[in-house]
């Protein structure tokens, strides 16, 4: 398990990755509530459970697939209409930096 | 009897035999709700043209002596995270309002097409975040047993207005204990039902795993019948089981059943929520059960796994929110901008804490260690729950450890967390459990008691909650549905 | 000695294809090319909250047709999400394979480099929508805004992750063509590059001769043509050798090859830390491929590349050399391989028969026009036996290519009907006793006046004379004038 106590930095960098602006305080509060819950979690972390098969889905189903058959689509008008911004049928957003 | 008073089932009977119209129940409810949802604040958006309308049509339809589904002239609620197209849905989050859905979820056609009528949106925390629905970005909803204090959550607005009167029938769901907290602190019956027995499609997403739709109703009938609508296989959900839900033998009782009360569920249980749980204990062993106590030792690590799981899924299933394709955007220079203010603003603050807490636990480096290690308690969880029911039927345990709290009581996230600790490991293992009421305890108000199915044993689970409910003391009820009684509306 | 001697170059390919599916990969919207924007969106691709994905069978049996041609073993899979933010990604994550990918371990022959080019995954995953940049440069630096259509989101791709087992550009090219012809018989994808339904990036790195570790890598995107895949790699190595050669260190990079300048740039300004925070799909189930589902794609496979060219290069007798190599590669590609093997079996010679399909019957099947197999074979009858010349013979296949009917009719209406023997023998007198100098001295054995003899042959008759008639005619007059 991680260490307890999550630095401002790596809050701020969980911030980013996450795409939530948030101020110094915040990022302050953040690491004292996120360390506090992480600290109550150090008891699955001392589990010692190596070769326990990890249950990724509540269902035990496999190979749920469709027929490749085409259904309808939207409107795109109707779709648009919730959007911020758009143009010739298309959503607008403002220029992309070169970031992923 | 006042027509807010019936049962869903006996609206619905009254209205096929043409006791009642679909009109005169749907009225009845919407002035119960202009008359007190002021103080709850149940509703973040009440349907009363539509529902105006689809009264009139099923009345219609009675007239000219054609079938109609089982739930015909029946109001139900919808909790605001389940999309009914063309109908604003917000998740109570800034970031939606507004938002139109070009189509409706899987479950609100199912009881659309049952003849009930959606008689408005409920309020609840934002995207499901929450155990008091305080959360919620717009108000907090009130427990209709006391203004002061809070209805549960996250499904709060669902289950106060159940409490409220406001309508027989609501639909809520549960990610970690969001249906049957908020039922035991109103005082009615909620489900949360086998993972993949109701179709999720149509449900905004906190975390896909663990989330499911469920019934609330003032009857472990109404709630039976609701269920039975809605279980169904969706092919639009890669998790839907396929099997229904059977609601006949759910009257048969409990002789001979044997029925084990979780150790583990019993920790920092308030003495009136204690006494509850023994007085349904007593109740049931006078029915003709066996109770004895079980350990289900994984359940204890439930709480730890569920905040590793839940916030992981959902910084994902939020990430869409991000002021591109609906809801708010607040442009910034470039996109990566756009991003932060528009998320930032957008967005509460339990939300933002999730997120945070979701993203830590998957990112590189932290992955085994939390988030792959939550998953494998689940299965530990899984397993223990298995040992249990080989020597029981069913489990029970107090849905919550207190009774409702006044607001702001719990400040700190991380005594709200512990609300859930009883309701949260059978999300983990993906089975069903319920709760019934079974109060008052603590200030008069309700408390409920929480019954543990394994998975697709619902008709188990509902036998055991009939007897509960059968041997209830008094169900709470708000001042005013008190008055109301007494006067003695026809 | 140039730094090209100097140095090692190793490259590995990502390529992603685009299955041929009528539908989406997780919805019911119609996978088509060039729908007006946003008009084949519905809940599940536009990422709508409460949307969820349904799996594609159809999908599923492609990337396992992919995976069984590639030699790989088909396993028990499972879809993941792979989180970053980005507008044309309308969940803001991306459902693909991660650590358990469909297809594992297989491998693909490289013909003319004669040799073996490891496939180490080929996985499913979604597309993602299409962003056009709006503003006065026109590039992504400095655009104003920019347009996202979502049609080709969720449009279902296998991505195909070779080992970096390929060392130079040509090999490079060689692996994604015949990548691309095993791609396109198995009936999986059209193979199409210029409309983007197979795209390229590659990773490249260059070493020392005489080190073994590998250098740093970068990675080049979306290179959409073979000839943008060979220079851009040839580009890159050239640039790395040079900063290696200064002294310098190659820094792990995603670059971008601009086609007009002929130069990779970094995508990105600042070294990028990918997290990209993959975890299971929970609205997925796992898939596990029954073995019967997979003996199901197996029989409906056609016989593929690799087995035709081997049955191509039994027909040559001995081992085809590099050239006749890229003729039957081309022939394959082309689906011109049965034209080869109906001429050999009619007892063609097989050298003829490949280099009339590879060239002349690509050309114009490459211009959309087509020649039966009978006529094919027809036209080299006529010129292996010398009615045709080689001219006459791609003129007479181009004729019947264009207008179609029997060879015949075509050698007819071309004026391609030669001289009968008896003319051709009047042709054989007349010439040597108009040159009786040249006659003489042919009598005398100066044999290469045989083609001046040819020369004037042709002058008299109009182009019509069979040269190789002629010269037997001419040969045996001098054989009987000397008896
Ligand atoms: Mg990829
Ligand atoms: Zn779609």
């Amino acid at each position: 398990m991680s260490s307890d106590q999550i630095s401002r930095d790596e809050t701020l960098h969980i911030a980013h990755l996450a795409r939530l602006a948030i101020t110094d305080e915040e990022a302050d509060l953040y690491s004292r509530q996120l360390s506090a819950v992480l600290a109550h979690a150090r008891d699955i972390g001392a589990l010692d459970i190596a070769g326990v098969e990890p249950t990724m889905h509540a269902v035990s189903m496999r190979n749920v697939m469709r027929e490749d058959v085409v259904a309808d689509s939207l409107d795109r008008e109707e779709v648009l209409a919730s959007a911020p911004s758009s143009e010739a049928g298309m959503f607008l957003v403002p220029r992309i930096v070169g970031e992923e | 009897m006042a027509i807010v008073d019936m049962t869903a089932r006996e609206m619905a009977s009254a209205v096929r035999n043409r006791e009642l119209s679909a009109t005169e129940v749907v009225e009845a409810h919407l002035s119960e709700i202009s008359a007190h949802d002021r103080e709850v604040a149940a509703f973040l958006l009440v349907l009363a043209d539509e529902a105006r309308h689809r009264a009139r049509s099923i009345d219609e339809a009675i007239a000219r002596g054609e079938e109609v589904g089982p739930l015909a002239g029946v109001p139900i609620a919808v909790k605001d995270n389940m999309t009914l197209r063309g109908v604003e849905t917000t998740c109570a989050s800034r970031i939606l309002a507004g938002w139109r859905p070009p189509y409706t979820a899987t479950v609100v056609q199912r009881v659309e097409s049952a003849g009930a009528i959606v008689i408005g949106k409920t309020n609840l925390d934002e995207f499901a975040m929450g155990s008091s629905t305080e959360n919620s970005g717009f108000f907090p909803t009130r427990n209709p047993i006391d203004l002061s204090r809070v209805p549960g959550g996250s499904s709060g607005g669902s289950a106060a207005a159940v409490a409220a009167r406001f309508t027989p029938l609501a639909l809520g769901s549960d990610t970690g204990g969001s249906i049957r907290q908020p039922a035991s602190l109103c005082g009615v019956v909620g489900a949360k039902p086998t993972y993949g027995l109701v179709s999720r499609y149509g449900l905004i997403a906190f975390a896909s795993s663990l989330d499911q739709i469920g019934p609330f109703a003032r009857s472990v009938e109404d709630a039976a019948a609701l269920l039975s609508v809605i279980a169904s296989k969706d092919p639009m959900d890669s998790t839907s089981l396929g099997v229904g839900f059977d609601a006949a033998g759910i009257g048969e009782g409990v002789q001979g059943m044997r029925i084990g009360v979780v150790e583990e569920m019993l920790d920092g249980v308030s003495s009136g929520v204690a006494s509850v749980l023994d007085s349904a204990i007593a109740a049931l062993e006078a029915a003709g059960a066996a109770v004895e106590r079980v350990s289900v030792p994984a359940a204890r690590y439930g709480l730890s796994a569920y905040y590793l799981i839940a916030p992981a899924e959902a910084s994902s299933n939020l990430a869409r929110f991000d002021g591109v394709r609906y809801g708010l955007r607040v442009e910034g220079e470039d996109i990566t901008e756009t991003y932060l203010r528009t998320r930032e603003r957008g967005f509460g603050a339990e939300v933002k804490r999730r997120i945070m807490l979701g993203t830590y636990a998957l990112s590189a480096g932290y992955y085994d260690a939390l988030y792959g290690k939550a998953q494998q308690v689940r299965t530990l969880i899984a397993r223990d729950f298995a040992a249990a029911y080989e020597h029981f039927d069913a489990l029970i345990s107090p849905t919550s450890p207190t009774v409702a709290f006044r607001f702001g009581e719990r400040s700190d996230p991380l005594s709200m967390y512990m609300s859930d600790v009883c309701t949260i490991p059978s999300n983990l293992a993906g089975h069903p459990g319920m709760s019934v009421p079974f109060g008052p305890a603590e200030n008069g108000m309700p408390a409920g008691v929480q019954v543990l199915a394994p998975a697709l044993r619902e008709g188990v689970m509902f036998r055991v909650a009939m007897a509960l409910e059968a041997a209830a003391l008094e169900a709470a009820v708000p001042e005013w549905a008190k008055a109301a009684g007494s006067g003695g509306a026809a | 000695m140039s730094l090209e001697d100097k140095y090692l170059i190793t490259v590995g390919l990502e390529v992603h294809c685009e299955l041929r599916t009528s539908t989406k990969l997780f919805c019911g919207c119609a996978n088509v090319f060039g729908s007006p924007p946003n008009t084949n969106i519905c809940p599940v691709c536009l990422g709508l909250p409460g949307a969820l994905p349904v799996l594609n069978r159809r999908a599923v049996e492609y990337a396992i047709a992919i995976g069984l041609a590639l030699n790989c073993d088909i396993r028990r899979s499972v879809f993941a999400r792979k989180n970053y933010f980005y507008p044309d990604m309308p969940k803001d994550f991306q459902i693909s394979q991660y650590d358990e990918p469909i297809c594992v371990e297989g491998y693909l022959e490289l013909p003319v480099a004669g040799k073996r080019v490891g496939i180490v995954r080929a996985h499913i995953e979604e597309d993602t929508g299409k962003t056009t940049h709006v503003g006065s440069s026109g590039r992504i630096q400095g655009a104003d805004f920019s347009l996202v259509d979502y049609n080709r989101s969720g449009i279902p791709l296998v991505e195909i992750v070779s080992a970096p087992d390929m060392e130079s550009a040509e090999e490079a090219r060689e692996y994604v063509s015949e990548l691309r012809s095993i791609l396109v018989a198995t009936g999986a994808t059209d193979g199409k590059m210029e409309e983007g339904s197979m795209r390229v990036d590659a990773n490249v790195s260059v070493r020392r001769k005489g080190t073994e570790e590998l250098g740093t890598r970068c990675e080049i995107k979306n290179l959409n043509s073979l000839r943008s895949l060979g220079r851009a790699i040839q580009y890159e190595a050239r640039r790395q050798m040079e900063i290696v050669e200064e002294g310098g260190r190659v820094r792990q990079q995603t670059r971008h090859w601009n086609e007009d300048q002929g130069v990779t740039s970094s995508l990105r300004s600042k070294e990028e830390a990918n997290d990209y925070r993959y975890f299971p799909e929970p609205d997925l189930v796992p898939l596990e491929p029954s073995s019967e589902m997979v003996e199901l794609v197996r029989a409906e496979l056609p016989v593929l590349p690799p087995a035709r060219r081997a049955a191509l290069s039994d027909l040559a007798g001995g081992k085809p050399n590099r050239s006749e190599l890229e003729q039957i590669g081309t022939c394959i590609g082309l689906d011109l391989d049965g034209f080869v093997s109906s001429a050999a079996e009619a007892g063609l010679p097989f050298k003829l028969a490949l280099s009339r399909a590879a060239n002349e019957l690509a050309a114009l099947v490459g211009a959309g026009e087509a020649l039966s197999p009978e006529a094919f074979v027809g036209v080299l009858k006529a010129e292996d036996s010398g009615r045709l010349s080689a001219t006459q013979a791609k003129a007479v296949m181009a004729r019947l290519a264009e207008t179609g009917g029997t060879v015949e009719e075509a050698i007819t209406a071309l004026g391609f009907v030669g001289l009968t023997d008896d003319e051709v023998g009047s042709l054989v007198d007349r010439v040597t006793a108009e040159h009786p100098n040249e006659w003489g001295r042919y009598m005398a054995g100066e044999n290469q006046l045989a083609g001046f003899f040819i020369g004037a042959a042709m002058k008299a008759s109009g182009g019509k004379v069979n040269g190789r008639v002629f010269s037997a005619l001419l040969a045996g007059k001098r054989e009987s004038a000397r008896s």
